[in-house]
């Protein structure tokens, strides 16, 4: 996993609540077996005007105008604003692989859904939480100001406006070293193989039938 | 000692160390594995020179490309094929307790078959890279959905790092009516708390109309914790849960039986246990629920009406009302039984297990299809579901009617197959979730039980299933 370095980027704002994982990247893209590629199919429904299929050529297929992200001012954009519950829906890794791969560094929210927020740190694709009146205010000035840019800085847990006004967010204290250092999170947690295999052997102990 | 939560003791039992932060390191027993959210983990482990810590934690299906007829044509779509192809390699190559392919009898929807065959007990930790893990949680498991990378962590590792939740009960007392099923609870639930209410919780479902439910119910209704926000739902074990076990086969069997029965009866909340937070039902006040919107809380009862977005104070929710009207086609004020359906969908696993069938059957026996529905199909969740119904003349039932009875799989839920609705196209389905696009592009899902599918098919609406049949 990269590093999560601080982040000055491009915000474009997405006004809508419940966006779920089929929206962010529909089911019809879940069959690759990879990891990458799925930057042109994010939010696929919504961007283009005709039905998209893997393996298809995007780069000439009609674009839905009204989308927010095919809008010339946010193209570049690295910071998603958007509504609560973001990212509702399925397990798919697909989703922050999609968000990532079109460019999104940080997503921005009053909440996320569980599976989704998870998902992300495993990926460095960082989910902020701010308070809905905050995300209120950000989403008028990026709509009133063109070129609007927000900071996020996840080693001091705030994100600061063009103005300097900061907003401080909460982040587990051991996701953040994760992400902050890039650690392959297995590593780590094999760096423990002898408590999971002391664990593992009462564990079997007590409930035999779970074994074998 | 204090009261504990069920969730506590689930907890607890499988902490294997804890970060300062109170990040835990938490033991998985049970991996349910399926094609799509594993090849990427596989390769992970590959690239990096690691095999599977315990084989034997390790279940697998092919389940959500599978086609639902033609099995003998094989799986057509190249690219499904592939996906289902990389599965059978990577078992071939590191191994599972168990792998039921593509084709082989006892294949199925991954949280159908799972229970079916005793590999999920209670007391358990079961993930699978699938949200509606949290089926599972009917045994008195801790279940619960994870992404690619944390199956890749729990094939590497057997554990994961997480943290607590906190604890919602949701209690539904007194008795459901007649005509009124788990799959009608669990909508009301997500109406009442909506789709984030359970979003940081995990769910422990109580009361008296839980425990009158079926082993088949509670599973429908810890399948949808997951559309109320709640990574994991759970019921405790009781005698329903040790009957349903008895004989299957990965349960103990002879001497583990016994022991792991005083076991399974310790998993329940003691009296006296804290919630964070507690959600009341009255079983008597649930009604039959359809959804008429694009998200699982834009629910109603059947004798309700489509919203009028113009009384919403609110401006966000009016506008996502408003989005969801436009979409799904639907005028304001629409009375819900005027809804005309072109297709129905009577699966997934939510509702694909043999008393969903009976159900669905007992409305249909001797009834047509409405001759303006274009396709109604019944897709059991497993082979041996498929095989009970055949043996008590349900797909005769349905065939009769004008039904198709297919094979098993995860089928018209997310259309990652060819059943799939066309662009407008609306249908009275089973499954879980009515997302913009969810059943195929531009498809419109209502979401209804088994019994209130059946109905809309042979009625050509929505009607209350209670009053008709
Ligand atoms: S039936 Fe639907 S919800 Fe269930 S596992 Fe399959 S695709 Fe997912």
């Amino acid at each position: 996993m990269e590093k999560f370095v601080p982040l000055n980027g491009l915000v474009a704002p997405l006004d809508r609540a419940n966006v779920d994982t089929d929206a962010i990247i529909p089911k019809q893209f879940l069959k690759s077996i990879k990891r990458t590629g799925f930057g042109p199919n994010l939010f696929d429904a919504w961007r283009y005007l005709d039905h998209g299929e893997p393996g298809i050529d995007n780069s000439t297929r009609p674009l839905n105008r009204d989308f927010i992200l095919n809008s010339p001012r946010y193209q570049g954009a690295q910071i998603l604003l958007t509504r609560e519950n973001f990212g509702c829906g399925s397990s798919r890794e697909h989703a922050p692989w999609a968000l990532l791969d079109f460019g999104f560094r940080a997503v921005i929210a009053p909440s996320f859904a569980d599976i989704f927020f998870n998902n992300c740190y495993k990926n460095g694709l960082l989910p902020v939480v701010l308070p809905a009146q905050t995300v209120d205010a950000l989403f008028e000035a990026t709509i009133a100001t063109p070129g609007y840019r927000l900071t996020v800085d996840l080693a001091a847990q705030q994100v600061t406006t063009p103005q300097g006004v900061g907003h401080g967010f909460e982040v587990g204290a051991f996701r953040k070293h994760c992400l902050l250092e890039g650690l392959d999170e297995i590593s780590l947690t094999l760096a423990h193989a002898e408590a999971i295999r002391t664990f593992e052997q009462s564990h079997r102990a007590a409930q035999p039938w779970l074994f074998g | 000692m204090s009261a504990l939560t069920l969730y506590d003791k689930l907890w607890s039992s499988h902490v294997v160390r804890e970060e300062a932060d109170g990040t835990a390191l938490v033991y998985i027993d049970r991996h349910l594995v399926h094609e799509v959210t594993s090849p990427q983990a596989y390769e992970g482990l590959k690239l990096a020179g690691r095999k599977p810590w315990r084989i034997d934690s390790i279940v697998a299906t092919a389940d959500h490309n599978t086609p639902t007829r033609d099995w003998d044509q094989g799986i057509r779509d190249p690219i499904s094929r592939t996906q289902v192809e990389t599965l059978d390699a990577n078992i071939r190559e590191f191994g599972a307790k168990a792998y039921f392919p593509f084709l082989d009898e006892r294949q199925g929807i991954v949280h159908v078959i799972g229970p079916e065959q005793g590999a999920t007990l209670p007391g358990m930790t079961v993930v699978c890279g699938d949200s509606h893990t949290s089926t599972h949680g009917a045994f008195a498991a801790l279940a619960f959905g994870i992404g690619t990378s944390e199956v890749e962590h729990v094939l590497a590792t057997q554990c994961l790092n997480m943290k607590k939740a906190r604890c919602m009960l949701v209690r539904v007392d007194g008795t459901l009516g007649r005509g009124v099923t788990a799959k009608d609870m669990a909508l009301a639930v997500i109406g009442r708390i909506g789709t984030a209410g359970g979003t940081g919780f995990a769910i422990e479902f109580g009361g008296s109309a839980v425990r009158d439910l079926s082993m088949e119910g509670r599973m429908t209704l810890c399948n949808m914790a997951i559309e109320a926000g709640a990574r994991a739902g759970m019921v405790a074990a009781d005698e329903t849960t040790i009957a349903y076990l008895r004989g299957r086969t990965f349960a103990p069997s002879d001497t583990g039986w016994a022991q792991a029965v005083a076991y399974w009866k310790t998993l329940h909340s003691d009296v006296g246990a804290g919630f964070d937070r507690t959600v009341e039902l009255q079983a008597e006040d649930i009604a039959p629920q359809v959804t008429w919107g694009t998200s699982p809380e834009m629910v109603d009862t059947i004798d309700g009406r489509v919203p009028d977005p113009a009384l919403i104070a609110d401006p966000l929710r009016r506008a996502s009302v408003e989005r969801a009207l436009e979409y799904m086609g639907l005028a304001a004020n629409t009375a819900i039984t005027d809804i005309r359906i072109d297709k129905v969908f009577i699966g997934s696993c939510t509702n694909s297990r043999i008393e969903d069938l009976r159900a669905a059957a007992l409305v249909v026996k001797g009834r047509k299809l409405a001759a303006s529905v274009k396709l109604a199909m019944v897709v059991p969740g497993s082979g041996p579901v498929k095989r009970a119904a055949e043996a008590e003349g349900l797909d005769q039932v349905f065939i009769a009617a004008g039904f198709e009875w297919r094979e098993p799989g995860c089928s018209m839920c997310l259309a990652m197959n060819d059943d799939r609705l066309e662009p407008g196209e609306r249908c009275a389905s089973t499954s879980n979730r009515n997302f913009e696009g969810r059943q195929g592009a531009g498809g419109r899902t209502h979401l209804v039980s088994p019994a209130m599918a059946a109905a809309a098919g042979i009625a050509g609406h929505f009607v209350d299933v209670r009053k008709a049949f």
